[in-house]
C-alpha cells in the first residue's frame, strides 16, 4: 500500500478491481464502510463475479478475467478525452513532459525491440532523450510528439468504449458510468483509492495491471494524498514483511537486489545501482544504496566484513538466471535437478500451478522437509488418498521430514501489514506438543552446519563459518535481538569530521533512522527500511497509542510504519508546487516557507524546497513514471494481452498468445489447453470463511464453509443440465476435480467479441487434510506460467470444461 | 428460579405474578445494518466460539448458507438471497444475519409452560434458563420468527442469548465484537434507533428510497433490529416477516383458552359437588329389587319358551 | 353373561374381567394424562408435574400415556361399540336427562345396556381421543417436531387444549354419574350390578340378560332369603 488501511476512510471513491476486499480482507474493509458512512464515499466493484464486496457496492460491472488493462486504459482514454486530468499534478509530478528517445514505438501488440525466440525485448529504445547536461529533455507544454503524454495518448487511442466492451464483456453503459465516476476524482478535492490484490497480480501481466491503475491514479492526482493511492491488499498477515526482508530468490532485505554472476566484485555490483539524478536537484534516494548495502553486509558478517574484502560481498550468492522463482524451481525439480527441498510455511502441493506436475516434481526429490504448524498436503504428497490424492506410495522414494512449528499466536515478533505497519505481537499461548519456533529450528541447523564446515572445511566455508551470530542463546535467537539487528546499530563510534570532540554515533547504540547509515562499515543494519523500528527509545513496533490529531487516519504513534514511520508514501505530492495542500480539508503536509510540517513524516528532505525537489524521491527523475522506461520487461506502457488460456483471441493483436514477454517452459507450453476443448473461462479465489489451507484444520471454519464447490451461472447450469448442489467434474488440459455446483445469479455469461463467455469460479481452500470435507484446489487445473516481471502464476484466468457428474467414486 | 434475587426481570415464563421489576435499567438493542454486512460469517464463528459450541461439519448444497439453518448449536446464521431488483435491473445479494430478535413481547415466553424457563430481563434481553426448560418445544410455536431449536440430546431449547453473560458485565455481544465492518452495533435501544436514522439517511442518498428500520410493532418492537435497504419488503431478506406478531392461535391457546378451560373444568367439578349435596339420591329401592326378580323370572320363562 | 341369584341378592354380570382391566387402564391413563397435561396447561397447575419427578418427565411421559390410552380405548371401543348405537329411545332419554339427574328414573324410558347419556359419553370419548391423539402427534415435538409446520403445530396445540378440556368435562360427567347413580361402581370393580340397579336403570338390558342369558340358580334362590313381593 502507498497509503494505509486507516487512510481509506478519507476517500471519496473506492475502486475494488482485481480484488475482493470484503471477502478476503473483511477486517480492513471496515475502513471502506467508514468512508461510505462518514464521508458518503462511493464504492465501485469490477469483477467477473458479483462478489461479497459487490453486495455492498454502489456500482458493479462485470469484466472478463484477464482484461483489466483494456478496461483501465479505456478509463485513461476517457479521462484524457474528457479533460478529466489533474493537469498541474501530471505536469509537475509525473514524467508526462519528458521526451522519449527516437525509435521507440508500438505496433501489432509489440513494443520495439522484440525477440520472439527469446520471448524478450531489447529495451534500449524505451528510454528518455537526455540533454548534454545528462538530464532528461522536457516539454512542459506536453505538445512534443515524443513526450510521454503524447505517446500515452497515442497508445490508448485504440481503447474506445466499444473496444473495451468487445474485449472485457463489460456493457458499455455500465463501463461509461464507471468512467464518469472515476473521472470526477481528477478534481483537487476529490480522491479515489484503488484496492486490489491477487485478482491483478496472478496474471501473466499482473505487474502491468497494477501499473495501468497507477497511471490512472497519477493522471487524477491521487498518489500521495489522503484517501488516494495504490493499495495492494496483502494476502497473509506478514506477506508484506516477507518481501520487505527479501525472501525472494533475487532480493536482499529492504529491496536491495542480489548480484548476478557477472557482478564479480562490489564495484561492478554498485555501478548499476545508486542512480544519478535525471533532473536537477532531485534526491534520487537510491544514491544511498551503498550505505544500505554495506550496513547489510556488516549485519551479516560483522567483523569479518571489512573494506578490504568488499565487506564480504563475495560471500553472497550470485544469480545465473533472473531469479529462482518457484515456477522455475519446481520445473528444475520436475527435471530431476533438485535433491532436497525445504517447505517452510509453504504448501506447494495445493498452492503451485499444475498439481500433477508438482506431485511428480516432489517425487523426484531425495528428501523433503516440511516446517509447518499444520499437517500440510505437501508433507503427505506421497499418501494415497483415493481420488483426492491419487498416487502410489510404493513408487515414491522421497524421504519426508516433518518439523512442527509454532503458529503466529504462539510466538513473539512483528507482523507487517498491507499498510507497511510493523506491529509487534506477543504469544497468546504455549506451543503444543513438540512444536518449535522456526528460528529455533534454523538456529539448530545452522549450528550443526557451521560445526561441520569448521571440522571438514568443504568447498566454500567462509559465508557459514563467518556468519555474525551475536545472540544471547546461540541455539535460540530471540525476536527482540533479531528485530534490533534489523533496525541497525552502530558498530564503531563516529565523530563529527569538523569537530572530533562531537560524537555523531555511539558504538553499540541502536540507530534512529536509515539516514544515519554509513558506507564505511561503522554501522550495521539488517533491513534498512526497518530502521527506526527499535531505537534507543525502545520497541516502536509495540506502540499502541490510538491518538490521531485532526482525525487524519495516520495514527502515527501506533506501531511503526516503514519507511521512517511514514504513513503515506510520496506524501509531498499531496501539496502543489508551492507546498500548499491540493485540498486544504485533506492536508497531510505543508511547506511553511522553511520546512515541511503536518501530520505525517514528509516523504522528502524536511527542508527540500517544494519548487526544486520532486515528490518521487526514489526515482532519479523525482517524478512518477507514466512511461516506465526499461524497468518493466513487457513494455513501458501496459498493453492488452489475453491470458495464455483465453476463450477469445486477442482482438488487438490476433497473432499474440498471452503476454509475449512472459516466460513459459516447454513442458508447460505443451500443457496449455484451447477453448475448443475447454470452452469456459475459469478463475480462482478465496472465501471469507477460510484462510488459504490453514483454517480447514479449524472445526469452526470448516462448519462455516465445509465443502469444495465451484460457482457457475444459471445459464451454464441449464445448458449443461447441472443441478444446484449437484456434483460436477471440472477439467482443464492438466487435470480434473470434482466439486459441488453453486448455481448463482451472481455470475452472468459475458458477451466478448460476439462470443458468449461463461465464467467458472473455483475457490481455493480444500485439500485432503484437516477438519473440512476432503476436496481439491484449483491448482489441479491451473497452467504454469507467470507474470513477465515477477513470475506470479496465472491463477486468475484459465480454461476449463464443466460436466455434470455423480461425484468422486468412494474408494 | 435462577437469579430472581437480582429483581432484574421484566417477565418470567409460566408465572402468575409480575416480577418485582425494581430495577429500571435502560433497554439494550443490537442493530444489524444489512447494508453494511458483507456476509463474512465472523458473527457465526464468534457465536460458536464464545458460547463454546461445536456444530456439525455439513455439506455444500449449492448455496453459501452454512449451516443451512439455525440449530441448537448455531444460534445465528447468515441467510443469503440473490434478488434482481425489478426497478433498477440490478442484482442485489441480500445477506441477513438471522437469530433471536429479543421481542419486547416475546411469543416464546408467552408459550412456555415451565416457570422461569424463559425470562426477559429489564434490559429487554429474552433468555432461556436451561435448568428450568422441559424441552416441550412450545417456544418454537410461540416464536413469530422461527428461532428456538430443541437439542434432541438434552431436550432443552436453545437460541441466541444476546450474550446476556457479556452484556451483564458491560461487554457487547460476541457477534457485534467480531463484526469487521460495524454492521452489527450494540448499545441502548435509543442510541441504536438514532444510529439507524443516520444509516437510513445515507441509504436514501444512495437511491434506496425505501430504506428503513425493522423494529416490528406487532411484537412490541425488538431488541435486535435491522437496517434494511428495502424496509417495505422485509420478506425479500430470506422471508423476514412483514408484520410479525404472536400467532393469534397461540394468543388464543395461551390466553382465553387457558382461563376458560380451567374455569369450565372447575365449574363442572363444583356443579357435581353441589349436585351431589342437594340432588335427590339416585338409589335402587327395595321395590325395584323385587321388581327385578319378577322381571327376571318373567323373562327367563319367556326365554325358555323360545 | 349371567344373572346370579345369590344368597342375599341377585346380581347381573355387566363386565367381564378383560373389559374391567381395560377400563381401568384407560381410566388411569386418563387421570395421568389429565394431571400431566394440566401441569403443562396452566402455570398454577405446573406443580402437578412434580408427581412425575419433574416438568421434563411430565413432558416426556404424557404422550406415551396417550399412546397407552389410545390402545386400551381402542380395545374398549371394540368391546363396547355394539351396545352404543344410537336409537330413538336414546334421544328420548336425553330429553329427560333432568329426571335422571334428579333421581326420577321412573320417568325415563326403558333402556338397554346403555342409556343415551352413557352412549354420549362413549362417543364423545371416542371422538375426543381421536382428536387428542391426532393433535397430540402434531405437537409431540420429540418425534414429530419436523413433520408438521409450525403453523400446523400451533393449530394442533389449540385443538389439543380445547379437546382436553372437553375430555375433562366428559370424564367429570362420567365419574360423577358413577358416584351419583348408586350401585354403578361395582360394575367396574366386581363386574356385576344388582338386579334392582339393572331394573332401575337398564331394564331392557335386564330383560335381555334374563331372557337370553344363563340364570345361575346355584345359590339359594331368592325368596328363601327374603320374601318375594306379593303377587
Amino acid at each position: 500500500m502507498t497509503n494505509s488501511w486507516t487512510d481509506i476512510k478519507n476517500t471519496d471513491l473506492i475502486v475494488v478491481m482485481g480484488g475482493n476486499a470484503a471477502e478476503a480482507h473483511p477486517c480492513g474493509f471496515k475502513w471502506v464502510t467508514e468512508a461510505k458512512a462518514q464521508r458518503g464515499a462511493k464504492l465501485i466493484v469490477v469483477d467477473p463475479r458479483f462478489t461479497r464486496t459487490a453486495s455492498v457496492s454502489d456500482f458493479y460491472a462485470p469484466i472478463r478475467q484477464g482484461t483489466d488493462i483494456a478496461f483501465l486504459l479505456g478509463v485513461i482514454r476517457y479521462c484524457i478525452e474528457n479533460d478529466k486530468v489533474q493537469h498541474d499534478y501530471v505536469r509537475l509530478f509525473t514524467n508526462a513532459p519528458y521526451i522519449v528517445k527516437e525509435g521507440f514505438g508500438y505496433q501489432d501488440g509489440l513494443f520495439t525491440g522484440y525477440d520472439e525466440a527469446k520471448r524478450d525485448y531489447d529495451r534500449s529504445t524505451w528510454e528518455y532523450e537526455l540533454g548534454a547536461d545528462g538530464y532528461v529533455q522536457v516539454d512542459e507544454t506536453l505538445q512534443h510528439p515524443r513526450c510521454v503524454y503524447q505517446l500515452l495518448k497515442q497508445h490508448i487511442a485504440a481503447y474506445t468504449p466499444e473496444m473495451v466492451e468487445r474485449i472485457c464483456g463489460t456493457p458499455k453503459d455500465k463501463y461509461l458510468t464507471i468512467c464518469k465516476m472515476i473521472a470526477e476524482c481528477s478534481a483537487r478535492d476529490k480522491t479515489m483509492t484503488s484496492m486490489y490484490a491477487l485478482g491483478w497480480t496472478q496474471h501473466s501481466k499482473g505487474s502491468q495491471n497494477i501499473r495501468a491503475m497507477a497511471m490512472l491514479q497519477l493522471l487524477l492526482g491521487n498518489i500521495g494524498v489522503r484517501g488516494g493511492g495504490m493499495n495492494a491488499l496483502r494476502g497473509h498477515s506478514n506477506i508484506q514483511g516477507l518481501t520487505d526482508i527479501g525472501l525472494m530468490s533475487n532480493l536482499l532485505p529492504g529491496y536491495l537486489t542480489l548480484g548476478t554472476d557477472k557482478e564479480v566484485d562490489f564495484a561492478t555490483y554498485m555501478s548499476t545501482r545508486g542512480f544519478k539524478p535525471l533532473r536537477p536537484n532531485q534526491m534520487s534516494y537510491w544514491q544511498n544504496y551503498k550505505k544500505f548495502m554495506v550496513s547489510f553486509l556488516k549485519s551479516m558478517w560483522g567483523k569479518a566484513a571489512t573494506p578490504e574484502n568488499d565487506f564480504a560481498y563475495q560471500w553472497l550468492p550470485k544469480l545465473d538466471v533472473p531469479g529462482y522463482d518457484m515456477l522455475r524451481y519446481f520445473d528444475m525439480m520436475y527435471q530431476g535437478k533438485v535433491n532436497g527441498y525445504f517447505c517452510q510455511g509453504f504448501n506447494p502441493l495445493l498452492s503451485l500451478s499444475n498439481r500433477g506436475k508438482v506431485t511428480q516434481a516432489l517425487s523426484k526429490l531425495k528428501f523433503l522437509v516440511s516446517m509447518d504448524p499444520l499437517q500440510t498436503e505437501t508433507a503427505r504428497f506421497w499418501k494415497d488418498e483415493g481420488v483426492h490424492n491419487d498416487v502410489k506410495p510404493e513408487s515414491i522414494q522421497t524421504e519426508v521430514f516433518e518439523l512442527p512449528t509454532t503458529c503466529f499466536a504462539e510466538d513473539e515478533g512483528s507482523l507487517v501489514n498491507s499498510g507497511r505497519w510493523l506491529q509487534w505481537h506477543w504469544p497468546g499461548q504455549e506451543p503444543p506438543g513438540e512444536a518449535k519456533a522456526d528460528t529455533w529450528i534454523m538456529a539448530q541447523l545452522f549450528q550443526r552446519l557451521r560445526a561441520l564446515y569448521e571440522k571438514e572445511g568443504g568447498a566454500f566455508p567462509d559465508p557459514i563459518v563467518n556468519l555474525h551470530w551475536p545472540y544471547r542463546l546461540a541455539d535460540d535467537p530471540q525476536p527482540d535481538e533479531m528485530a534490533k539487528e534489523m533496525n541497525g546499530y552502530v558498530v564503531s563510534t563516529v565523530t563529527d569530521p569538523v569537530d572530533p570532540s562531537k560524537m555523531l554515533l555511539e558504538k553499540g547504540k541502536q540507530i534512529d533512522t536509515f539516514g544515519q547509515l554509513r558506507d564505511d562499515g561503522s554501522t550495521a543494519c539488517g533491513c534498512w527500511i526497518y530502521s527506526g523500528s527499535w531505537t534507543e527509545r525502545g520497541n516502536m513496533m509495540a506502540r499502541r497509542d490510538t491518538s490521531d490529531p485532526a482525525n487524519t487516519g495516520a495514527y502515527s504513534n501506533w506501531a511503526f510504519a516503514w519507511p521512517a514511520n511514514r504513513r503515506i508514501l510520496y506524501n509531498r505530492a499531496s501539496a502543489d508546487i508551492d507546498g500548499k495542500p491540493w485540498d486544504p480539508s485533506r492536508k497531510l503536509i505543508e511547506w511553511n516557507g522553511t520546512a515541511w510540517t503536518g501530520f505525517d513524516v514528509p516523504d522528502i528532505a524536511p527542508n527540500a524546497k517544494p519548487q526544486d525537489v520532486g515528490p518521487f524521491i526514489m526515482n532519479p527523475e523525482g517524478t512518477a513514471r507514466l512511461f516506465a522506461r526499461g524497468m518493466m520487461k513487457d513494455g513501458p506502457f501496459p498493453a492488452h494481452y489475453e491470458p495464455f488460456e483465453s476463450p477469445v483471441t486477442n482482438v488487438m493483436a490476433p497473432k499474440i498468445r498471452g503476454n509475449p514477454a512472459a516466460r513459459i517452459f516447454p513442458a508447460d507450453l505443451a500443457a496449455l489447453g484451447t477453448s475448443d476443448k475447454f470452452p469456459y473461462a475459469a478463475t480462482s479465489y478465496r472465501l471469507t470463511e477460510h484462510f488459504h489451507f490453514w483454517t480447514k484444520h479449524s472445526h469452526t471454519n470448516a462448519v462455516l464453509q465445509p465443502e469444495f464447490f465451484v460457482e457457475i451461472s444459471e445459464q451454464l447450469a441449464a445448458e449443461k443440465n447441472i443441478q444446484k448442489g449437484g456434483w460436477v467434474k471440472v477439467s482443464s488440459n492438466r487435470g480434473s476435480v470434482y466439486a459441488k455446483a453453486v448455481v448463482t445469479k451472481r455470475i452472468k455469461p459475458l458477451k466478448c467479441d460476439g462470443k458468449t463467455v461463461h465464467v467458472v469460479g473455483i475457490p481455493l481452500h480444500w485439500g485432503f487434510t484437516g477438519a473440512a470435507r476432503k476436496g481439491f484446489g484449483p491448482n489441479s487445473l491451473t497452467p504454469v506460467v507467470g507474470d513477465a516481471n515477477i513470475e506470479t502464476p496465472e491463477f486468475k484466468a484459465f480454461l476449463v470444461n464443466v460436466e455434470p457428474s455423480n461425484g468422486p467414486a468412494v474408494s | 428460579m435462577a437469579g430472581l434475587q437480582s429483581q432484574d426481570f421484566a417477565r418470567i415464563s409460566a408465572t402468575n405474578f409480575r416480577p418485582p421489576d425494581v430495577r429500571h435499567d435502560f433497554e439494550v438493542a443490537k442493530l444489524i445494518d444489512v447494508s453494511k454486512c458483507i456476509g463474512c460469517k465472523a458473527c457465526q464463528a464468534a457465536c460458536l466460539q464464545w458460547n463454546d459450541l461445536r456444530e456439525e461439519i455439513g455439506f455444500n448444497t449449492g448455496v453459501f448458507d452454512n449451516p443451512h439453518d439455525l440449530t441448537p448449536h448455531s444460534w445465528t446464521v447468515m441467510r443469503f438471497t440473490e434478488w434482481e431488483n425489478p426497478q433498477s435491473g440490478n442484482l442485489e445479494w441480500l445477506i441477513r444475519k438471522d437469530g433471536c430478535m429479543h421481542c419486547a413481547d416475546p411469543g416464546c415466553l408467552k408459550a412456555c409452560p415451565s416457570p422461569g424457563a424463559i425470562v426477559q430481563y429489564n434490559n429487554g434481553i429474552v433468555d432461556f434458563i436451561s435448568e428450568n426448560c422441559i424441552g416441550c418445544g412450545y417456544c418454537v410455536k410461540g416464536c413469530p420468527f422461527n428461532i428456538p431449536r430443541i437439542n434432541q440430546a438434552d431436550h432443552k431449547a436453545y437460541k441466541c442469548t444476546l450474550c446476556s453473560d457479556r452484556v451483564a458485565v458491560g461487554q457487547a455481544p460476541a457477534c457485534a465484537k467480531a463484526c469487521p465492518t460495524g454492521a452489527i452495533v450494540f448499545g441502548t435501544k435509543q442510541a441504536m434507533l438514532d444510529h439507524a436514522r443516520t444509516r437510513i439517511t445515507d441509504l436514501k442518498s444512495r437511491g434506496f428510497q425505501n430504506a428503513g428500520i425493522y423494529d416490528p410493532p406487532g411484537v412490541g418492537g425488538t431488541h435486535v433490529m435491522y437496517v434494511l435497504h428495502h424496509a417495505d419488503q422485509p420478506q425479500l431478506y430470506a422471508g423476514l416477516p412483514q408484520n410479525p406478531r404472536i400467532s393469534p392461535v397461540v394468543e388464543l391457546w395461551k390466553g382465553v383458552t387457558k382461563y376458560a378451560g380451567l374455569a369450565a373444568v372447575g365449574f363442572a367439578a363444583a356443579f357435581a359437588f353441589v349436585h351431589a349435596t342437594v340432588a335427590r339420591r339416585n338409589d335402587v329401592s327395595r321395590a325395584e329389587d323385587r321388581e327385578a326378580e319378577h322381571v327376571i323370572d318373567e323373562e327367563a320363562a319367556r326365554g325358555r319358551q323360545a | 353373561m349371567a344373572v346370579r341369584r345369590e344368597e342375599t341378592r341377585t346380581t347381573v354380570d355387566r363386565y367381564p374381567g378383560r373389559v374391567r382391566v381395560n377400563h381401568w387402564i384407560t381410566a388411569i391413563s386418563l387421570i395421568l394424562l389429565a394431571i400431566s397435561g394440566a401441569a403443562l396447561f396452566h402455570p398454577t397447575l405446573f406443580f402437578l408435574s412434580s408427581l412425575f419427578g419433574s416438568g421434563s418427565n411430565a413432558r416426556m411421559i404424557h404422550p406415551w400415556i396417550g399412546v397407552v390410552l389410545l390402545a386400551s380405548f381402542a380395545v374398549l371401543f371394540i368391546q363396547m361399540v355394539r351396545h352404543n348405537f344410537w336409537t330413538r329411545t336414546d334421544t328420548q332419554w336425553i330429553r329427560h336427562v333432568g329426571d335422571a339427574m334428579s333421581g326420577h328414573d321412573e320417568r325415563l324410558p326403558e333402556v338397554g345396556k346403555y342409556n343415551g347419556g352413557q352412549k354420549l359419553v362413549f362417543w364423545m370419548m371416542a371422538l375426543l381421543i381421536i382428536i387428542l391423539f391426532a393433535s397430540g402427534i402434531m405437537i409431540w415435538f420429540e418425534y414429530f417436531g419436523g413433520t408438521f409446520t409450525i403453523e400446523q403445530q400451533r393449530f394442533g396445540h389449540i385443538v389439543h387444549a380445547l379437546a382436553a378440556v372437553a375430555m375433562l368435562l366428559v370424564v367429570i360427567v362420567h365419574i360423577y354419574a358413577g358416584f351419583y347413580v348408586r350401585g354403578t361402581i361395582s360394575a367396574m370393580t366386581e363386574g356385576k350390578v344388582t338386579g334392582g340397579w339393572a331394573y332401575r336403570h337398564h331394564r331392557l338390558w335386564l330383560r335381555k340378560e334374563a331372557r337370553e342369558g344363563v340364570i345361575d340358580e346355584r345359590q339359594t334362590p331368592p325368596g328363601h332369603g327374603f320374601s318375594r313381593p306379593a303377587e
